[in-house]
């Protein structure tokens, strides 16, 4: 088991950099036409935040190692922070400067550290699952041994890849964790009168995939659950799947308020806030101090990434044109 | 295997051999997609012997999928980032219809997308054409689409050889390949010569004229060849540019033929309207302005019983028409 206070740390990390992005975004996303200011943002374009959610990569990764291959959904930030990259370069990637992870490229949506693992955020629901077992395919054809995860909302157990990604995983008996971040809601409508059946575990075990559901609000439940089932998937025992109840305390981007919601559903929701749930833990264990201490360090650490990211470079212009591909570079038209 | 020494193989064996080449020299080469392990459906995973490559390389290098068409590109993706160098295999471009998201959001995106930290060196099959009344869904050639995208890189060889040089190219290019066969081609023999590579985006000259230029790629490049020559028995020259790969093209070759004959009929199967001959006339019209024509099929479904197939069907009758209609502007 983890200890509770590295749990904690994760956690606010992630809560930070989020609520520091969400200031950053403000005037920005014209595209969803709820923009608040003319100024532009210093975060664009949609920013999907997992805000309340935290406790699910934090209480997974810490079972993972640097070879082990994620991939994530479009609100990756969490996955992205506990797998292991560094919260200034993803901060340079959101504010869209040279120095980001993807050089500008791809922004919150994208955001990705290829070096600690971490195969990206995906604009496409279920896309990464079939990356994943990919990954996961390739790893066991070369005899790595390293395990390949993938998180996934509630909303992706309805797209097809889903299926035929856990299928997959069956058939070749691959090394891999599915995450169902189950935030009851898919996009800005409820998932419940869109989805048949039960959710994830129930479509898991239909295949004979072995699933554990776990409250994603409690991060030592989590810690202690994905324990177990990344231990069975190293084994050898073919993959597993964590269903992960939590909510989602935004909207579906940032400048969405999310007032579709029942606002009792909401108050109830954040009164399960799993930041505040780990903090209470802490307290009554005696280790409120050194929660603060982790606290203003969080603090500490994304006010520096804000301010390296508003100073770093934006890419030359001509970085539009390189990484695209090497048959036939430098013909565009 | 010796180099230099001429064998005589059909398309489909080319790509094979080719294959187990890359196979026999890297490990991480490995090919994926329904029915592989009995050899393919159209015999295009088994050795010139008859035997599948499966029973050579074993079932966890030539791997049988399961009919999950995203699942099998997407999952490709995740092999090429964690180190492999896959080969998937789509049976017809129809399927790969059903794996859109997959090879236009993900595979051709991948690069660029997160700045550069992964490639995916994929190769993706995906035979085209009309193929012996197979109806709307089996018959189609899409190579337009894919052309289209940045990222991919196109290719539709006409020949054995060329099969064999251009699926060996494309393994080499560490770029996601769109790679169109077409399936009446499989049996064509024709000679190749181990170890002979056929460069990416380099065109061929098929028939040599001065009068006219066609331009064309895979299947359509016979019908253009048995053009050319009833055509020179009528006094008219016509060069036959033989395309090999649609992105990139080998504009530089059209572009000079153009200058040198004024006249550039472009020939393909595929639906006229919005084809890559658009793509190619537009080119040659904004380059030196020689007379230009397209020629492909009407913008209707390939129909089921011959006398509809036969509508849309581009043969050496129909290059003639178009060229002496060109010869006549």
């Amino acid at each position: 088991m983890t200890d509770l206070l590295s749990l904690y740390r994760t956690m606010v990390r992630i809560r930070a950099f989020e609520d520091a992005a969400e200031i950053a975004s403000q005037g920005g996303v014209q595209a969803w036409g709820l923009a608040t200011s003319t100024q532009p943002a210093l975060v664009r374009g949609p920013l999907h935040l997992s805000t309340g959610q935290e406790a699910i990569p934090a209480g997974v990764c810490p079972h993972l190692r640097p070879a082990d291959l994620l991939t994530s959904t479009h609100r990756g930030h969490g996955h992205t922070l506990a797998k292991g990259a560094d919260s200034t370069k993803m901060m340079c990637e959101l504010f869209g400067r040279a120095t980001g992870y993807n050089k500008g490229k791809g922004g919150s949506m994208h955001i990705a550290d290829f070096s600690v693992g971490m195969l990206g955020a995906n604009g496409v629901v279920a896309a990464g699952l079939p990356i994943a077992v990919g990954a996961a395919h390739a790893l066991k054809i070369r005899k790595v041994d390293a395990i390949a995860v993938s998180f996934f909302g509630d909303g992706a157990i309805n797209r097809g890849p889903f299926m035929e990604a856990l299928n997959w995983a069956v058939v070749y008996q691959l090394p891999v964790l599915f995450v169902c971040e189950d935030n009851l809601i898919s996009a800005t409508t409820a998932s419940g009168p869109m989805t048949a059946g039960h959710g994830a575990t129930p479509r898991a075990e239909a295949l004979g995939i072995a699933s554990t559901q776990v409250d994603g609000n409690d991060v030592e439940a989590v810690d202690v659950a994905a324990a177990a089932l990344v231990a069975d998937i190293r084994a050898g025992r073919g993959p597993r799947l964590l269903h992960a109840l939590t909510y989602r305390h935004k909207g579906h981007v940032s400048v969405d308020t999310g007032a579709y919601r029942d606002p009792e559903e909401v108050r109830l929701a954040l009164q399960r806030d799993p930041v505040e749930r780990a903090r209470g833990r802490l307290d009554a264990l005696g280790r409120g101090s050194e929660a603060m201490q982790v606290e203003a360090e969080a603090r500490a650490e994304i006010d520096a990434a804000i301010a390296t990211a508003e100073a770093a470079p934006w890419p030359a212009s001509d970085e539009a044109f390189r990484d695209v591909q090497t048959t036939g570079e430098g013909v565009w038209a | 295997m010796s180099d230099n020494t001429t064998i005589t193989l059909s398309y489909a064996q080319a790509a094979a051999v080719a294959l187990a080449e890359a196979m026999e020299a890297d490990d991480h080469v490995i090919a994926l997609g329904e029915d592989l392990g009995r050899g393919g459906v159209f015999g295009q995973y088994r050795s010139p012997d008859g035997q599948p490559l499966a029973a050579r390389f074993g079932i966890d290098r030539i791997i049988d999928t399961p009919i999950s068409e995203s699942t099998i590109v997407g999952a490709s993706v995740g092999m090429a980032l964690a180190g492999l160098r896959p080969v998937v295999e789509m049976r017809v471009v129809d399927f790969a219809l059903c794996a859109i998201d997959e090879i236009v959001n993900q595979a051709a995106k991948n690069r660029f997308m997160f700045g550069g930290q992964g490639r995916v060196p994929l190769v993706m099959r995906l035979p085209i054409g009309i193929w012996a009344s197979s109806a709307a869904q089996h018959s189609q050639s899409l190579e337009a689409w894919f052309a289209h995208i940045p990222g991919l890189v196109v290719v539709a060889p006409s020949t054995p050889a060329d099969n064999y040089g251009l699926l060996h190219a494309a393994l080499e290019s560490g770029d996601p390949v769109i790679y169109m066969e077409h399936k009446e081609l499989w049996a064509a023999t024709g000679p190749v010569v181990p170890g002979e590579r056929v460069a990416l985006g380099k065109a061929r000259v098929a028939h040599d004229g001065n009068d006219l230029t066609i331009v064309s790629w895979s299947k359509q490049v016979h019908a253009c060849v048995d053009a050319a020559q009833q055509l020179a028995g009528q006094g008219i020259g016509a060069e036959v540019i033989d395309l090999r790969t649609l992105w990139p093209w080998d504009r530089d070759a059209v572009l000079a033929s153009a200058a040198r004959t004024g006249r550039v009929l472009v020939v393909h199967e595929a639906v006229q309207v919005a084809g890559f001959g658009a793509e190619i006339a537009a080119t040659v019209a904004e380059h030196g302005g020689a007379k230009v024509a397209r020629l492909g099929a009407p913008r209707v479904p390939v129909g089921y019983a011959p006398v509809l197939e036969g509508q849309v069907r581009i043969d050496a009758g129909k290059v003639i028409g178009a060229a002496l209609a060109l010869m006549k502007r």
